[in-house]
């Protein structure tokens, strides 16, 4: 068949600049063919490329000792987390396919990351996410024309639409493959109206020496292709991935959005682990963003070799596909597998175990060149390394949005405080980003595995990872033939290894819109310490980087400050970034998303009895205030882009809270050490809402069962601090602050100890009752912790119906 | 006693039976493949959950016809003790093997959460050792599993005390609130008329160590060693283990 010729409407239709293409033209000494044209437009895009942010990621932090496959190397990085046991971690978005098609797009993005930590050799145990949406609720205001309210009423129909269906989508997909999805953040704002965002994380294990490479090793070892085949659907992902979202392209990439199948996922993860057992494979790479393309091209230029297919040879769903279009699909659950010469046989008798379609269709050169025939024509013949490493990279300008003086011109005078702070607390309380997610996890499967020791709900998830869950070491990890019954059922008191991790994603993108190098930090502080609140260490982060069009200067200078900022914290917190993901073009016609630099960090738990929680236990209890009820220095006194603002006053602005990272530490240091002393019964940060929705939390979240919360009352006497504002004391966001309780006979010994170690501690009330009230210096606020917990725990579900 | 954690393409829970029978009740055990046609010196089956073959069509409806569900139906034919967990039951029901059967969960929602169960009687081997008063904290995750049959089959399921656990609330009411998927009569788990067979949708297995929140599962496990044990009192291996009871951070 005849290949279109190379125009140049056809390369800008490839999203090639002229200059892209004279750099094109340069490496190929000639000019490309139609399929060398698409190879390089998704190479070249910047969901594969990272091509106008490779300057700005070297700034991260990216070594520590712990580190055994560092970011950027592989699929995803991996840490030492002792005992010759490792993690590999990684988040990565799917936003525009879940923008174009809710379901699939988030539930292929759950099944990409999956094969992005077993392609490492890992078994993948945990998943948790990250998701943004436009409002769910009317929030029309009377002003508003009726044409108006009736376009939002739509707007937030659609919404509700996109959110049921990521949701629903994320849950089919984990669920059936078996993942535990254990933590996530929901958030709802207008800027991702029409561009919701959906970033999803896998964390798998392994022992240290079952770590393998995506890379093309041993010189004529055969090349195989595993899994389902190959059709149209996914063409050029990537690439529509790395443009702006307007409602012609959503109408014309849903064909770009591939079709997810976990049932296939699971027998390629199983078979893979198997057969990475056997010892049989030189490398193995996952065929995710531009598919075949990226798997062939990547693994031949980490191995600085070369690679040859046959695409004739390549299982095809649709008949007539051209080598552009094979080339370029992105169906799901196929991976790309270097055998090792003369062990053909045992792989190939894994799949058929397993049932899975696989073959051969090429293997490893010398020549250090990516060589694609069809039939024998050679249809691709392209330098594999300079494909794969030799993007271009921009420096793009980079300028202060205007509206950030606005911003830090803002001040308090023409807000009056707060006349129903009980009203407020209500409203915040039932406010979907800050109500309780159950009506999202409890549709995730979020126990399968047997590992969960804290479910969603507390500040952060805690899994317990067994031995028996790491991949078995030369061994299948299931008999093909039935044995004898293992003798060895080792006797149940003999000790296991087992290791406590800790997991939690966490980004207040107001902060960051409002103030991109203090917001990037803030995201890194909190979830640093929500892995403190529960006992844990951090040991590193994965990022996802949500930004609209870098080629707006005001948009790249929000990143450019944003990555900063996250740097600076994840240096701070020493942890380290292990992988993670970009993910520009966040934009639709009425302007770019809040820049949302999303934050997964994951930590190690030393003892079980280290695991706290953030619900109040007994009555008596003595609550305690770690950190500064309120930050002298911060004019707006914690106020600025706080979730009070916004819903009481319909106001997004003013410079949010300050965050000093040096002071964070020593907080969450002082924290751990509490907690390792025992009598911390629970700890929960204050974050969205402040100080009250903290405490109204800490008596309300703990669900021993369906329908059956257990609340308990907390009486706080707060007329201590009367020099602020009763809105800034109860709802203002100031960081470092968090509320723990313990015994009453241990309360002092705790205020000594905190004391000791450096740290602001307040003894505030006591935990007991069936209410929560609030002793200020003006008056007695009280509210009944049954309404605290409808309106927490049901809002989203109403909202919903 | 030696148990076989039947493994389909997609079992997802079949690792964490195994876990719980070796690990926290030292019983021998070993995964048996879909493929295998005979179950080998088997004591007892445990179904597991998951998606066996990714139940596109419906539940359980491919893996019925799996060579190992035949050997499973001769086995439970000759009262070998077969306990379905979620797809499992989901599977016993489409084999025919219990009655009735699961559909969608009345909000067309999956549902993952914990819930209370009660038993509906303790003449079973797999309930004889729990109290009948005693509320089991067990967790669901499941998106097909409410419970139905007709109207005889339920009537007779009843007075051939068939139903082994109920959904009930925290004063151990069946209520209408406490079911989390519209089952007939908040069924959560049945019987066989000759009570070798039982299947139920909650997941006793991670419900089995303290750590995890919850070790009340264990009892429907060591119901069914007692069980073995009473009919089998030369059983050794599990003899010995069930003098020193397992408690992992209970």
């Amino acid at each position: 068949m005849t290949e279109p010729g190379i125009t140049p409407e056809l390369v800008q239709k490839h999203g090639l600049t002229p200059d892209e293409y004279e750099r094109l033209q340069a490496i190929l000494g000639r000019q490309p063919t139609y399929t060398e044209l698409g190879i390089f437009s998704v190479m070249w895009s910047e969901h594969c490329s990272y091509k106008n942010t490779r300057p700005l990621l070297k700034g991260f932090p990216t070594k520590s000792p712990k580190i055994l496959v560092g970011a950027g190397e592989e699929n995803a990085g991996i840490i030492d987390i002792g005992d010759g046991l490792a993690i590999a971690f990684k988040i990565e978005s799917h936003n525009h396919p879940s923008a174009v098609e809710p379901f699939q797009g988030a539930a292929t993005g759950v099944g990409g990351i999956i094969r992005d930590i077993f392609t490492m050799g890992a078994r993948p145990v945990c998943a948790i996410n990250s998701l943004r949406l436009g409002p769910i609720e009317g929030g029309e205001r009377a002003e508003e024309a009726p044409s108006e309210i009736a376009h939002r009423k739509s707007q937030v129909a659609n919404n509700q639409r996109l959110f049921a269906g990521v949701v629903a989508g994320i849950a089919h997909y984990g669920n059936c493959f078996g993942i535990p999805t254990i933590a996530g953040e929901v958030y709802f704002d207008r800027s991702y109206e029409g561009n919701p965002l959906v970033n999803a994380f896998c964390l798998g294990v392994l022992r240290h020496e079952q770590i393998v490479r995506g890379a093309a090793k041993g010189i004529g070892n055969p090349v195989f292709y595993v899994g389902p085949a190959t059709g149209r659907d996914g063409l050029a992902g990537a690439a529509f991935a790395s443009q702006d979202l307007t409602k012609e392209s959503s109408e014309q990439q849903r064909g770009a959005v591939q079709v997810g199948d976990p049932f296939m996922e699971k027998l390629v993860c199983e078979a893979c682990l198997e057969l990475l057992a056997t010892d049989a494979v030189a490398g193995i790479q996952d065929m995710g963003a531009a598919g075949l393309t990226c798997s062939t091209c990547e693994t031949a230029a980490r191995a600085g070799t070369g690679i040859e297919i046959e695409l004739s040879k390549v299982p095809q769903r649709a008949v007539g596909m051209t080598p552009y279009e094979i080339m370029l699909s992105e169906s799901q659950e196929r991976m790309l597998i270097i055998v090792k010469k003369g062990r053909e046989a045992e792989v190939q008798r894994v799949f058929d175990k397993w049932d899975l379609p696989w073959a051969e269709i090429g293997f490893v050169t010398n020549t250090g060149q990516m060589v694609v025939k069809n039939h024998g024509a050679i249809v691709a013949d392209i330098p594999a390394a300079k494909l794969a490493d030799d993007a271009p990279v921009y420096q793009r300008e980079a300028r202060e949005p205007a509206y950030l003086e606005a911003v830090r011109a803002f001040t308090l005078a023409g807000i009056p405080d707060t006349s129903d702070p009980v009203g407020d607390l209500n409203r915040l309380l039932a406010w979907p980003s800050i109500a309780s997610k159950n009506w999202v996890y409890r549709q995730y499967d979020h126990m399968v595995r047997d590992g969960t020791v804290i479910c969603p709900g507390s500040d952060a998830a805690v899994l317990r990872i067994k031995e028996d869950s790491f991949p078995q070491p030369g061994k299948p990890p299931c008999p093909t033939i039935a044995p004898g019954f293992e003798t060895t059922a080792s006797s149940p008191s003999s000790p296991k290894l087992e290791k406590l991790i800790a997991l939690t994603v966490d980004c207040n993108a107001t902060y960051v819109f409002l103030d991109p190098y203090e917001g990037g930090k803030i995201a890194v502080a909190e979830a640093a310490r929500n892995l403190a609140c529960s006992g844990a260490v951090p040991l590193g982060t994965t990022d996802n980087l949500n930004f609209g069009n870098p080629h707006n200067p005001e948009i790249f200078y929000q990143l450019r400050e944003a990555v900063r900022g996250v740097a600076e914290g994840c240096r701070a917190f020493n942890a380290p970034v292990t992988g993670g993901n970009v993910s520009l073009y966040n934009q639709n016609p009425v302007g770019p998303i809040d820049p949302t630099p999303t934050v997964a960090m994951v930590g190690l738990i030393e003892k079980a009895e280290h695991i706290t929680t953030q619900w109040f236990k007994d009555e008596g209890d003595a609550i305690i205030l770690l950190g500064s009820v309120a930050d002298s220095a911060d004019p707006l006194q914690g106020l600025g882009g706080s979730a009070h603002l916004q819903l009481m006053h319909g106001q997004k602005t003013g410079a949010p809270p300050r965050c000093d990272l040096e002071k964070e530490k020593e907080l969450h240091g002082a924290l751990r050490c509490l907690i390792y002393g025992g009598g911390i019964k629970s700890a929960h940060d204050c974050s969205e809402g402040g100080l009250a929705v903290s405490l109204a939390e800490s008596c309300i979240s703990q669900q021993t069962a369906r329908d059956t919360p257990r609340l308990i009352g907390a009486a706080v006497d707060l007329s201590a601090f009367s020099n602020l504002r009763l809105d800034a004391l109860l709802f203002g966001e100031a960081q470092g602050r968090i509320v723990i309780s313990s015994a009453a006979i241990d309360a002092v010994k705790i205020l000594e100890r905190a004391k000791l170690l450096g740290i602001q501690a307040t003894r505030i009330g006591v935990v007991g009752g069936t209410r929560m009230t609030f002793k200020t210096a003006v008056r007695e606020l009280i509210w009944e912790v049954v309404e605290m917990h409808d309106l927490w725990w049901n809002s989203i579900a109403r909202l919903m119906k | 006693m030696n148990f076989a954690v039947l493994q389909f393409p997609a079992s997802n829970c079949d690792q964490d039976a195994v876990h719980v029978l070796k690990h926290v009740l030292g019983q021998p055990v070993r995964l048996l493949w879909h493929k295998e046609t005979s179950l080998g010196d088997t004591d007892a089956v445990i179904i597991p959950g998951g998606f066996s073959y990714g139940d596109y069509l419906r539940t359980g409806a491919i893996a019925r016809f799996s060579p190992v569900m035949q050997a499973v139906q001769q086995f439970a034919a000759n009262g070998g003790p077969v306990l379905g967990i979620c797809n499992g039951f989901q599977i016993l029901c489409e084999a025919g093997l219990l009655p009735g059967a699961l559909i969608r969960n009345r909000s067309l929602q999956f549902r993952c959460e914990h819930v209370f169960l009660q038993v509906g009687t303790t003449d079973s081997p797999f309930t004889c050792q729990i109290p009948p008063d005693k509320l089991l904290r067990i967790p669901i995750a499941h998106g097909e599993g409410c419970y139905f049959a007709d109207p005889s089959a339920l009537a007779s399921l009843k007075t051939k005390h068939q139903v082994l656990w109920r959904y009930v609330n925290a004063q151990g009411e069946p209520t209408e609130q406490a079911n989390p998927n519209g089952s007939l009569e908040n069924i959560a788990g049945v019987c066989n008329e000759r009570r070798n067979v039982a299947g139920l949708m909650p997941h006793p297995e991670r419900a089995s160590e303290g750590l995890l929140g919850s070790a009340d599962g264990r009892l429907i496990f060591e119901s069914l060693i007692h069980w073995w044990l009473s009919v089998h009192p030369s059983d050794r291996a599990a003899q010995t283990d069930l003098e020193h009871p397992v408690l992992i951070n209970d």
